[in-house]
């Protein structure tokens, strides 16, 4: 069991941060409720695109940023009432890597 | 038994042929099933599920509406693809992928054509119901959002990025598209009262309501609610609040409040607000009972569970449900005897009687979101 997680953890490093299970639920959050302006498969809707292509000029950092603290004068909220810094890295990470 | 189909075929008209077996479609409806790009077909009598039409596409904010007959859907999905579904078939009978992006539809009166509104490339296109041939296509300087018929084959819609509103004419050879001048700055929805007086623009990028006098032979943007919740700071939007079966019950509006946990009351015909109700959580459906001075309302993320009814005489809130993990939408029968509600997380459409809002069934369904009976065939603005 050990060596699976460690497995898991060489394989994805984004997964060592957050426990398995609430990678799961950030994936149903990153599906669902981003999913309404970004869209189900992330091609845009009221958001932008958040598909790898789209995000593959953007730093995982500066994403994690944008999920924390929203973009003002957008309908880009901030997230950070509902997440930590290490999950919104973790989702910026899973939207780049997807 | 052969006598009788004998003497049937005798009795029946040459005229007509003779679906005698045939299911009625009034008590029917489609249940957007988002994650699978499906839709359950539901009977609202038997409380039970009795179909599944699949291959729509993305279906995440869909919608659709119904020819007047109600035997055919038209389905908006996001990745732009507009379906004709046969409710008696279960069977998709045309379907065009019209744009890259799009957000929602409508029928005109006359159920001769079907627009879509689109996010990319932005504008409104329009389709001969029939073949879904395109009859029209009128671009926009942004995301179009908000469109609905207007009686007289007519539809008005509005642009995200600009706020402009348009008022299209497609009752003639050619359009006529007349702009209605600036509703105000990010239009989020838009929605038609029930008598198609007044078209009603929701802003999300500044405090307030515009509303268009669409019975006027110029519809001028009258601006109100421009200072709603000014004493307390706004909080994030998890989620937009939809603004089709926005409630108009006793002489009121009843309308979401963006970024506050308040419902806000607003007299239909001088345009004041009369009221706040705090709510559970961020208003997104504020929907009316029929026949009642009840509203139920439902909430964004992460306060999506919760269901609450309001009366609108006293616009205090007189039940709190708890109807299942992520609540995205109600649809009430014709009559309001029964309201269902979509549990997205949980899978399951859950039916509550009205009158004792007590659960009286649930349906099992693969993600639910939007509800839509036939009946809103034969209402203006759905």
């Amino acid at each position: 069991m050990r060596s699976l997680l460690l497995l898991l953890a060489l394989a994805w490093p984004a997964a060592a941060e957050v426990a398995p299970d609430r990678a799961a639920e950030l994936e149903h959050m990153v599906t669902q409720d981003c999913g309404s302006c970004h869209g189900l498969t992330r091609k845009g809707g009221l958001g932008s695109p958040l598909t790898p292509e789209a995000l593959a000029g953007a730093e995982a950092e500066g994403l994690a940023t944008i999920i924390l603290d929203g973009i003002p004068e957008t309908a880009m909220p901030p997230w950070r009432p509902l997440l930590t810094e290490e999950e919104a890295t973790w989702i910026a990470r899973y939207l780049k890597q997807d | 038994m052969k006598r009788a189909f004998v003497m049937l075929a005798l009795c029946a008209s040459p005229l007509f042929t003779s679906p005698a077996l045939a299911d009625a479609t009034g008590d029917l409806g489609l249940v957007i099933e988002r994650a699978t790009g499906s839709l359950l077909v539901i009977d609202r009598s038997d409380h039970a599920a009795v179909g599944r039409v699949e291959g729509l596409g993305d279906l995440s904010h869909a919608s659709l509406t119904y020819s007047p007959d109600e035997r055919f859907a038209y389905v908006f999905g996001r990745d732009g693809g507009l379906s004709k579904v046969d409710m008696l078939e279960r069977t998709v009978v045309a379907r065009t992928v019209q744009a890259g992006n799009s957000i929602g539809g409508a029928i005109s009166d006359d159920g001769s054509l079907v627009a879509v509104s689109n996010y990319e490339p932005g504008g409104v296109k329009v389709f001969d119901a029939g073949t879904l041939g395109l009859v029209a296509d009128i671009p926009a300087e942004g995301k179009t959002i908000g469109l609905v018929d207007v009686p007289g084959r007519r539809f008005a819609w509005t642009v995200w990025d600009t706020g402009e509103v348009f008022l299209g004419d497609f009752a003639g050879a050619e359009p006529q598209i007349t702009a209605l001048g600036n509703a105000g700055k990010n239009p989020f929805d838009a929605v038609i009262t029930d008598d198609a007086h007044t078209y009603l623009v929701g802003l999300f990028g500044e405090k307030g309501v515009t509303a268009y006098d669409l019975w006027s032979d110029q519809p001028e943007p009258r601006k109100f609610l421009t200072d709603y919740g000014k004493t307390e700071e706004d909080m994030p939007v998890y989620k937009m609040p939809h603004l089709q079966g926005w409630a108009f019950t006793e002489g009121q509006y009843a309308l979401p409040a963006v970024g506050h946990h308040e419902l806000l009351w607003v007299d239909r015909a001088s345009l004041e607000e009369v009221a706040t109700t705090p709510v559970h959580g961020q208003p997104v459906f504020v929907i009316a009972q029929p026949a009642s001075p009840y509203v139920w309302v439902n909430f964004a993320t992460p306060l999506n569970d919760t269901v609450q009814v309001v009366d609108s005489r006293t616009h205090t809130v007189v039940a709190t449900l708890n109807p299942g993990k992520a609540v995205l939408h109600m649809e009430f029968a014709p009559r309001g005897a029964e309201v269902w509600i979509s549990s997205r997380d949980d899978n399951k459409v859950l039916i509550y009687d009205t009158r004792t809002r007590e659960k009286v069934a649930e349906i099992a369904a693969d993600a639910p979101s939007g509800i839509f009976f036939t009946a809103r065939a034969h209402q203006p603005g759905l």
